[in-house]
Order: structure tokens, then sequence, then C-alpha cells
């Protein structure tokens, strides 16, 4: 396959960047997105060109780090991660556009290299459970009904890529958010901190700049483990539940 | 809580989804009875005057009315102010584009903001047209709604805001609706089909509805 590809070039965070064109040839269609981009970087190596900063790690679709917007959709055409994303669906001859995510909270470190750790922070304000650590408990210590778990474990998929707010027209993290608190507030191991859980996330959530939901339903169709749009409506429950419940007590 | 919910953007959605409810409620009520301009001027004026004395003799002259007047103009300023002032974060939160443009979400959803602004300019022209006649096309009579309707839609421009409006109003509140009851934490995977279809319906009801009117005067059917 021939392309010509179109990659967002920012030699680092302050600096400006710009589209830049680069055509690429000998690409296998059994070849991966990143792959692609390897084979782009191995021929601007050889030229002596600085290659283009991209992320990645796992390569088989379950870390979250390899997230660029290709022709304007998160992870590229099919729901899946960039790494899992192969050249097959693209036809020889195409211009392909790459670009970083792009949201005021996720700031461009270089090229297609975004900073995620405001994620980190939403985590770290409640997106766990406070349980002594040692050998694993009994697993059937603690009964947990079967909707209860199949919905717990359908949030928990949430890898934390990014691509939800990378999709979103509002920068909006409520899908991201949302996964991480069902997959908690609804096991019996995470009700401790059901309503600090929810209140501390979501307000670490505005803190980091994110924008708010309008319902638009672009996370959804962008996220690579079908993390479904309802969620944001379960986490708003939640959120007013907790609200309640505080200024109560 | 009021600190809690002014001070979040769930907060300030769930105050957005109250407020559009109550206005929602005012509309179907208020489409409703628009219709009865159908069944001739003493009807309509009849039940234009009904609507000043409802609540007697327990509420005074006038007062109901009042008391939904002053809801509703809190629900329009609180539903204003938390769209912009979201609107506002949302817009700051995508600070740089990107370079390959395609069309995000659908139609109603892209024009809420701008939806909402020809709906806030739209009240302000239709109070001053038809409560206070300030901008009324020919002599405005208190107490006369009938002829005074007909007035309005015997006009080019009164037959075009208005048409514009009420379209304006059906795509609003197709994704009004549906997101607040998300907001308000009524979605789920099971209730989707039934909230988009009471969506759908509300929008295309209020909409036809409330475009009977002026087409009715405009085809001589009410003159």
């Amino acid at each position: 396959m021939r392309l010509t590809l179109r990659v967002w070039r920012q030699p680092d965070a302050d600096a400006p960047g710009a589209m830049v064109t680069y055509g690429i040839d000998g690409i296998s269609e059994d070849m991966s997105f990143l792959e692609m981009l390897d084979t782009l970087n191995e021929e601007l190596i050889l030229k002596g060109d600085e290659p283009v900063a991209f992320d990645h790690d796992c390569r088989e679709g379950i870390c979250g780090a390899c997230g660029v917007v290709i022709n304007g959709d998160a992870h590229g055409p099919e729901r899946t991660t960039t790494c899992q994303l192969h050249m097959r669906h693209f036809n020889d001859g195409d211009t392909i556009d790459v670009e970083p995510w792009r949201a005021g909270a996720f700031p461009v470190v270089k090229d297609l290299v975004v900073d995620r750790s405001a994620f980190d922070r939403i985590i770290g304000a409640g997106g766990y459970i406070t349980a002594p650590t040692g050998a694993a408990p009994e697993a059937h210590a603690t009964p947990v009904p079967k909707p209860d778990a199949d919905f717990a474990f359908e949030h928990a998929e949430c890898i934390g890529c990014g691509a939800c707010v990378a999709a979103c027209p509002n920068g909006s993290a409520m899908l991201f958010t949302s996964a991480k608190i069902n997959h908690l507030n609804v096991l019996p191991q995470g009700a401790p901190e059901r309503e600090t859980r929810v209140l501390d996330m979501v307000a670490t959530m505005d803190e980091e700049g994110f924008g708010g939901c309008t319902l638009a339903g672009e996370c959804a169709t962008a996220c690579p483990k079908g993390i479904p749009l309802p969620s944001i409506a379960a986490m708003n429950k939640e959120w007013l539940r907790a609200t309640r419940k505080v200024s109560r007590s | 809580m009021t600190r809690t919910l002014w001070g979040s953007t769930i907060g300030k959605k769930t105050i957005m989804a109250v407020s559009g409810l109550i206005m929602l409620g005012y509309l179907v009520v208020h489409m409703l009875g628009n219709l009865k301009i159908f069944f001739g001027p003493p009807e309509f004026n009849g039940y234009a005057h009904w609507l000043r004395t409802m609540g007697e003799p327990f509420l005074h002259y006038e007062w109901a009315l009042w008391i939904v007047r002053v809801v509703l103009v809190v629900a329009v300023v609180l539903h204003a102010v938390c769209a912009y002032q979201l609107s506002r974060r949302d817009l700051a939160a995508r600070p740089s584009k990107y370079v390959h443009k395609r069309a995000r979400a659908g139609y109603a959803t892209r024009t809420m903001r701008w939806g909402g602004i020809i709906l806030a300019l739209f009240i302000v022209w239709h109070v001053l047209d038809l409560t206070t006649g300030t901008v009324h096309s020919g002599g405005f009579q208190a107490g006369h709604p009938y002829q005074n309707v007909v007035d309005t839609f015997s006009t080019w421009y009164g037959n075009v805001i208005y048409l514009v409006a009420m379209l304006a109003l059906g795509l609003h509140v197709q994704h009004g609706f549906w997101s607040a009851a998300q907001t308000l934490g009524a979605g789920n995977a099971t209730r989707e089909r039934v909230l988009k279809g009471t969506a759908n319906l509300l929008a295309l009801a209020l909409t036809a509805g409330f475009i009977a009117v002026p087409v009715a005067v405009m085809t001589g059917v009410v003159s």
C-alpha cells in the first residue's frame, strides 16, 4: 500500500505545531496502525529527521496508551485501540490525518503524545477501595448478585485511554469518570466510600478543566471497550443521591 | 447542598433539567390552550379571561397567573445562566480544534446553544407582541386575544419569526427532554427507547400544535 500521511508535529508543549505531510510506501494491510507509524519513523531516522513521537505500550488493546485521532475519529474508523487497528481498513492511495487527543485537560507533550495525568488525579480522588492488603480473601466471603457483578465488570473494562474525552465536542471526562464510579459503587467492597467517591471524583473532574456533558453520545461511540452512554446517567443518579445524603448528615 | 449544586457541572445540569422540565410542562398546557382558537372568539377569549380568574375566590384576580409568570421567569433565568456558564466551560475545555473536521453529534444536539438563543429572543418578542402589545401590529386590544393573534399572523414577519422559533423549539425539546432524563439519572439501557420516543413525541406534538395556529390564520381557517 502507498499512503499519504498528514501528521501533527509539535516539538514540545510550548512550541506551535502543524500538520506535516509524508508519503509512505510498502505498507502491508496486515500491519497495525502503530507498525505503519514505526515504518514511517524508521524512514525518518534513516533520513536524519526527528521520528514522530507517539504513546504505545502493550500493543494488544488492554493498556490504553496508544491514543491518536485518525481522520477525526479517536482510535480511527474501527471500534478498537490504535494498536489493534489494521491497515486493511484503509485503501491504497488514501490520505490519512493523524492528530493528538485534543482537550484543554490533555496538553500536548510532543507530536502525538498528550499528558493524561488528569485521569490519574481523578482516580486518586476516590477510584479505589480502602481495604487491608495481604493475602487474597476467600472469594465467596462477600456474595455479589450476578447482575451487579456484570454491571461492575462492564465498567471495569475501561482502560483509561481518553478516547471519550478526545471524541467529546466539550472535552468532557464524564464517561471515564462514570465507568470508574459505577465499577466500584455497585459492589459491596465499594460501599463504605460510595458517597465520598462520587462527590470527590466529580469535583476533581471539574477542577481539572474537563467540559460538561451535553449528551452528544460521541464518547460511547468512540470507546474501544464499549462503555455505554447510560453509564453517565447512572453516575448522575449516584451523584444526586450522594448530594442528598451528605447534606442530611 | 445549594453550594454543591451550583459549584458542580452535574449540579448545574440538574438545575437546567428541572427548570427545563418546568418550562416543558408549561408549554404543553400553553399549546393545548392555544388550540381553543379553533372554537371561535367567544371560547378563546373566555379561556383567556379564565386564566385571570383562575384560583378565585381563594386567590385574588390574576394572582394565579402572576404566580405562573414568576415561576417561569425564575426557570428561564436559571436555565439560561447555567447554559451560559456551562457553554463557556465546554468551549474552554476544547481550546484547539481538530484539523480533520467532521460533524459531531446529531443536528438537534449541535443546535442546542443557538436554538436556545433563538428561543430566548423569541420569548421577548412574543411577550412584547401578545402580552404587553408594545410591538403589536395594528391596534392591540387587551382582553381580545383572538383578534390580536389574527393580527400578528396576518403579517409576514410575524409568521416567519413564529415558524422559525417553533422549529427551534421542537429540536430543543427533542434533545432537551432526553438529556434532562439522563441528568436526573432516569436513563438506563432498558428505558432508552421509551425516553427517546417520549422526547420525539413531545417535540412533534408541541411544534405541530403551536404551528397549527399561524397556519390556520394564513389559510383563512381562523380569521
